[in-house]
């Protein structure tokens, strides 16, 4: 049996040393258009980013905890006397701003995840991440401006 | 059908869910929590208002929930790092979530009378 007794069916038929099969490239074939980084190491530093923050945030939000709510009669001394006493210090202000951005950005990205595990339409997905981002930055921004602009002597 | 063939959950998946519920209420509480404290900007009056109601029965009893989440949320996320780093961590993870849960139950005993004493005189007297 010669190839020509074979019985080319379909567009097969037209296939021949001079009009041969069309190359078809793999999958994740790299072309022109393929960006140079398809992806960055974002979700790692993230990943390392929670692991970080959340041993210095465990040292802040005890003693945060401690100072506030345990220590010298709890949650009964705190007063805007007792916020002047302590923001006059620059040590206090410093260990309340670290601990605004460092719980607050360890807070969003833990949010990002459960978004992204729980919603499944992308336009949901989308609109609860931007809502979560704009609340993060407004409350960051307020409470550093609280923290740099507070006047004990505001009457 | 068949019994027992329903995962329900080990040590590990109930921790994970635990550090998600208590980490997604820390964080909520923490919007609100700014913002009351940003009232130190509006003036002292503003401010020790608010304060008043977290000294309130209601809301102290909110205040050790919510150390029993930050504490829980803490004591965990120690594990976790333990369990990615130390070359021990994953083989002990289930020895290590009891240690966890030991020491929050000590310091959830210990924090009952600094959070809630106030509360307590206030209900019974003094």
């Amino acid at each position: 049996m010669t190839t020509s007794d074979i019985k080319l069916t379909g567009s097969s038929s037209e296939i021949s040393p001079e009009n041969p099969a069309p190359v078809i490239e793999a999958p994740r074939a790299r072309t022109a258009k393929t960006p140079k980084a398809t992806r960055g190491n974002f979700e790692m530093y993230g990943w390392l980013f929670m692991r970080l923050s959340g041993i210095v945030l465990v040292v802040l939000v005890i003693g945060h905890l401690l100072i506030q709510l345990v220590l010298d009669g709890g949650v009964s001394k705190v007063s805007f006397a007792f916020v002047a006493g302590r923001w006059a210090s620059p040590f206090w202000q410093a260990w309340d701003l670290i601990m605004l951005w460092l719980a607050m950005l360890h807070g969003a990205n833990g949010l990002r995840t459960v978004i992204n595990d729980y919603a499944e339409r992308d336009n949901t997905r989308f609109w609860l991440k931007m809502l979560l981002y704009a609340a993060t930055i407004f409350t960051v921004l307020l409470g550093t401006l609280v923290i740099f602009t507070f006047d004990p002597n505001i009457r | 059908m068949p019994a027992g063939t329903l995962y329900r959950g080990r040590e590990g998946m109930w921790s994970w869910v635990a550090h998600r519920v208590t980490g997604v209420l820390i964080f909520f509480f923490l919007f609100v929590h700014v913002l009351d404290t940003a009232l130190v900007r509006v003036s002292p009056e503003a401010y020790d208002d608010v304060v008043a109601t977290y000294k309130t029965p209601i809301v102290a009893l909110l205040e050790y929930g919510l150390v029993a989440a930050v504490l829980f949320h803490a004591l965990n996320g120690l594990r976790v790092i333990a369990v990615d780093f130390w070359s021990k961590g994953p083989r002990l993870q289930k020895q290590m979530l009891w240690t966890v849960v030991g020491i929050w139950v000590v310091l959830m005993a210990g924090a009952l009378y600094p959070v809630l004493g106030h509360a307590f005189r206030e209900l019974f007297g003094s």
